[in-house]
């Protein structure tokens, strides 16, 4: 018999009908103001849950259940004042070794939540901050050469081999190794010692390329490049170490969903859902401000008569006290160091009434302080305040790099005991010390980034984004379902039929990948929308040809099917090829584009060649005497 | 019977002479403008800062072009944007500093003005607008390149070079009418420009997948003649199609918001050319290219005559 199908494919459109029914469904429900909770490091402990519940019941916020899912507490509130009100409440309580957020959790049904969520928003649709930044890679090999030219020194007086110094060449430009890299020579009395060290030197870093030769004056120099492959490992190091801190940064600031990720050889992309106060945020991801603890050199006297000179004796370096800008002379050795802290936190001395900012250092640097301080007890040790920028811009058409350096003592004072692993630095404001001591927790960026790109989006324009977009798609589908039931009668509204079915399954794609839905996409969705009647229209241009051809009526509808298949494949792999080079060009909101151009292209394919075939199936199928038929 | 397959309601290709000039001057008044008047670049493109702020209540631009030019903004583009409360503000990348902070300053500057709430903030540094031209001139070339590969391998040689030729023909007059009206190029409009390279090429390939049957099929007819009849075939469905996408562009054209407004429109623009030269452009072009018969056998068997049989 003509026209009919076999049961496994009515089953099959069955379990996609299903399929799609279920997880486009979470959509319609909305999301519940909630409160998020996780640790700072490590697990949440014990009784955590009961002791916000407790908190909350007396604070009248009532009906609250904690749920655990991985390593954070989710609380779900009534409304949007409740919500900040427990926000308030629980990150007084629970202090610094949690991190509390806003966030938005689903309010689908338990039944359904277990297995279906609803379409993840992008920034575009829920309002957040969007970043990207460059990492300066060029100051993480200078300090990668930096590092390499202590080692050196250190070994070559372990080894007792004699030199005259080290100097580090800065890179002007990228040289064959496809990098800026600059050098260290290392100056010799005469080129038999030289050529003796460098084998050593040769067998010992296998990080550093050696060569021979002479510098300007004719004496003879080693010179050491960073290889090719080291670059790779410390650029690569760079990145990785700026992630994690970028990341401890983020949660200090208790963001709910974050993104952080690297994208290429040296840029991180950071997405901040929610966010609104985007100055906070650039400041604290951006800053590279650390600390550091120097013996100081001298009295004052020297101090002043190195400032006159501009130049400080070779074991010292000058630097100028951030409360006046004199001068003050620290020794070259660094005591302590911003990576050695291993815990700060802000408050108030006791003693004086400033503010303060209270360290922890790990073991090593707790044995060295211990060390030092008990070697210098009367002497003046001094605390630094350091700080890295780096900014491009663009003068006369030529795009610049621009670095700049601040470090200033903030405070010098009296050793009077033996400093062990705690202790407390003041000098700076109370915002300074809370932002010092923030970013002394998170750890210090390996190299400075910039922010290259920023895209931020208010709650009230993502709101409007997703009213509007929602209304445009509404209105459009529509038009197209009204335009296609006046055109094509009973076959309109079978085309109709696999046209919403299109529209879910959609929905029900990007729900189940999670994939984000940007304005763009809602586009893509309209989009498709339009075209997606297209296989229909050539299906039912077919069957119409075929019946003024004077074919039978199921030979027509057979015939339709069959001969505009191919042309469907043809035309609608070309758009795919379309879709696919904008998904791999595109950044974010164009990438949503392209996922619901792709989806809805293949989607369509199947609910319109597919079900609606199944659909007139059953309608006309099987009958013997079929007159006219409806098209 | 056979003049009967050749009979035809309109004579679409009997006017191509006449839809070829119109075409050239489509396309050279185009690429003049573009040439006079260039682009209206983004800050995707161009680098630099937008920021949208919506006031509570409707604003005048002179206050606030003169808060800004007091704050040191004085270069700064100022314009309503969809309604008289909302505000869009364009700083070009400022030589000597380039910070994303600049624009908490625009902000505070702006708030002095009147009561008012961040909407979009978008800083795009000089070096990613580079970029972002660099990579969407090339995601264009990529669409374009891998379509001639998928028509050569599917159709034939001249096919591929006359898809090519409307695409190239519906993108240089998309790119036109934004040179003409100044309507701003971003990356959403970059984005529309692929879909409509997807979109037009989506019709010409129906149309020449009809004319490739036709080839087949019938035993006479000159090219032009089985051309003629294709495109009539074809001719509802095309303008059933453009009608249906038509109508959600406008709805999201004008329901859609301001920030998606380019991107319907070129959208738009896209699909009203795009339809035309899946008609005239394709076609034409594949036809001045000399088709013939033997260009479209098929090599290998393909069940095609099988499937004519009754």
């Amino acid at each position: 018999m003509p026209n009919r199908y076999p049961l496994w494919k009515y089953l099959l459109i069955g379990a996609v009908v299903v399929f799609g029914a279920l997880f486009a469904l979470p959509n319609l429900y909305g999301d519940d103001p909630a409160v998020q909770i996780s640790a700072r490091s490590g697990a949440l402990e014990e009784g955590l849950s009961g002791r916000v519940q407790t908190l909350l019941d007396e604070a009248g916020i009532s009906g609250v259940e904690p749920r655990l899912e991985a390593d954070k507490l989710l609380l779900r509130l009534a409304d949007g004042d409740q919500q900040l009100r427990a926000r308030d409440l629980i990150s007084a309580e629970l202090g610094n070794r949690y991190t509390v957020a806003l966030n938005l959790l689903p309010a689908t049904p338990a039944w359904l939540g277990e297995f279906a969520r609803p379409m993840y928003l992008g920034l575009d649709l829920r309002g957040g901050v969007h970043f990207l930044m460059q990492v300066d890679m060029d100051s993480a090999l200078q300090q990668a050469e930096e590092r390499y030219s202590e080692e050196l020194r250190t070994f070559m007086r372990e080894e007792k081999i004699r030199y005259r110094g080290i100097l580090r060449r800065e890179a002007v430009a990228e040289d064959d190794s496809g990098y800026r890299r600059g050098s260290l020579s290392i100056r010799f009395g005469d080129a038999t010692s030289r050529d003796a060290a460098l084998e050593v030197l040769d067998d010992e870093y296998a990080d550093l390329e050696f060569s021979a030769r002479e510098d300007e004056r004719g004496s003879p120099v080693a010179e050491a490049k960073l290889t090719a492959e080291a670059i790779q490992l410390e650029r690569s190091a760079a990145l990785d170490q700026n992630v994690i801190t970028l990341r401890n940064r983020v949660n200090e600031l208790g963001v709910a969903e974050p993104v952080i990720q690297k994208q290429g050889a040296e840029r991180i992309v950071v997405q901040l859902p929610g966010v609104q106060d985007t100055g906070r945020a650039k400041e604290i991801l951006g800053a590279t401000a650390t600390l550091e603890y120097r013996l100081v050199e001298g009295t004052a006297t020297d101090w002043y008569a190195a400032a006159e000179a501009g130049r400080a004796p070779p074991n010292a370096l000058l630097y100028q006290r951030r409360e006046d800008g004199t001068p003050i002379l620290l020794k070259r050795q660094v005591i302590v160091t911003g990576d050695q802290i291993k815990d700060a936190s802000s408050g108030i001395d006791s003693q004086s009434g400033t503010p303060a900012v209270f360290v922890t250092l790990d073991g090593k640097g707790a044995k060295r302080m211990q060390r030092v301080s008990a070697e210098n007890i009367g002497n003046l040790m001094a605390v630094v305040f350091i700080e890295n920028r780096v900014e491009t811009v663009e003068e006369n058409g030529e795009l610049v790099k621009k670095r700049s350096r601040v470090e200033e003592v903030i405070n010098a004072a009296t050793i009077r005991d033996v400093l062990s692993h705690r202790f407390q630095t003041t000098g700076l404001d109370s915002t300074e010390a809370r932002d010092l001591a923030l970013l002394l927790r998170a750890g210090a960026l390996k190299a400075p980034v910039e922010i290259i790109e920023e895209r931020t989006v208010g709650p009230s324009l993502g709101q409007d984004n997703i009213d509007q977009g929602f209304l445009s798609v509404m209105i459009g589908f529509a038009l197209v379902l009204v335009f296609m039931a006046i055109y094509y009668k009973v076959f309109g509204l079978v085309a109709n039929l696999a046209l919403s079915m299109n529209l879910v399954l959609i929905v029900a794609i990007l729900s189940s990948l999670q994939a984000t839905l940007t304005l763009p996409g809602i586009a893509g969705i309209v989009l498709t929308v339009g075209m997606a009647v297209d296989a229909n229209v050539l299906i039912f241009e077919r069957i119409r040809e075929e019946l003024r051809n004077g074919n039978s009526v199921q030979a027509s509808i057979q015939a339709g099917y069959e001969k505009a298949v191919t042309t469907i494949a043809d035309a609608n792999i070309t758009t795919l090829i379309a879709a696919v080079v904008l998904f791999s060009f595109g950044t974010g909101p164009i990438k949503g584009f392209a996922i619901t151009l792709s989806i809805g292209i293949l989607t369509s394919m199947f609910t319109a060649i597919m079900g609606t075939r199944a659909i007139i199936n059953l309608i006309y199928g099987g009958r013997r005497r079929v007159a006219k038929l409806a098209i | 019977m056979q003049n009967d397959e050749l009979n035809v309601r309109w004579d679409v290709m009997g006017k191509r002479r006449a839809a070829m000039v119109l075409s050239l001057l489509l396309i050279i008044a185009a690429i003049a403008a573009l040439a006079v008047r260039g682009l209206n670049f983004g800050v995707d493109f161009t680098g630099g800062y937008l920021i949208e702020v919506g006031y509570s209540q409707s604003v005048e631009l002179g206050p606030v072009r003169a808060a800004l030019g007091d704050g040191g903004f004085g270069d700064a583009l100022v314009q309503h944007f969809g309604t008289a409360s909302d505000v869009l503000v364009r700083l070009a990348p400022r030589e000597g500093v380039n910070s994303a902070q600049l624009s908490e300053q625009v902000l505070g500057v702006l708030r002095d003005t009147g009561e008012l709430e961040m909407r979009r903030v978008e800083f795009v540094g000089p070096q990613v607008g580079e970029e972002l031209r660099e990579q969407g001139g090339l995601a264009v070339l990529y669409a374009l390149i891998g379509i001639v590969i998928y028509v050569w391998l599917r159709f034939e040689k001249k096919f591929s070079v006359g898809s090519v030729a409307a695409l190239v023909h519906d993108v240089l007059i998309t790119l036109g009418v934004f040179a003409v009206t100044g309507m701003e190029f971003d990356l959403p409009v970059l984005a529309a420009l692929l879909a409509v390279i997807g979109y037009s090429l989506n019709d010409t390939i129906v149309v020449f997948d009809r004319i490739r049957e036709n080839f087949r099929k019938m035993r006479t007819g000159t090219p032009l003649e089985i051309m003629n009849v294709s495109i009539n075939q074809t001719l509802s469905r095309t303008l059933i199609t453009s009608l249906t996408t038509l109508l959600v562009l406008l709805a999201l054209f004008f329901l859609g918001g301001s920030a998606i407004h380019g991107f319907a429109a070129a959208l738009i623009i896209g699909v009203v050319v795009g339809t035309y030269s899946s008609i005239y452009v394709a076609s034409t072009s594949v036809l001045a290219m000399g088709i013939t018969k033997q260009d479209l056998m098929p090599v290998q068997k393909e069940g095609e005559e099988l499937d004519d049989m009754p």
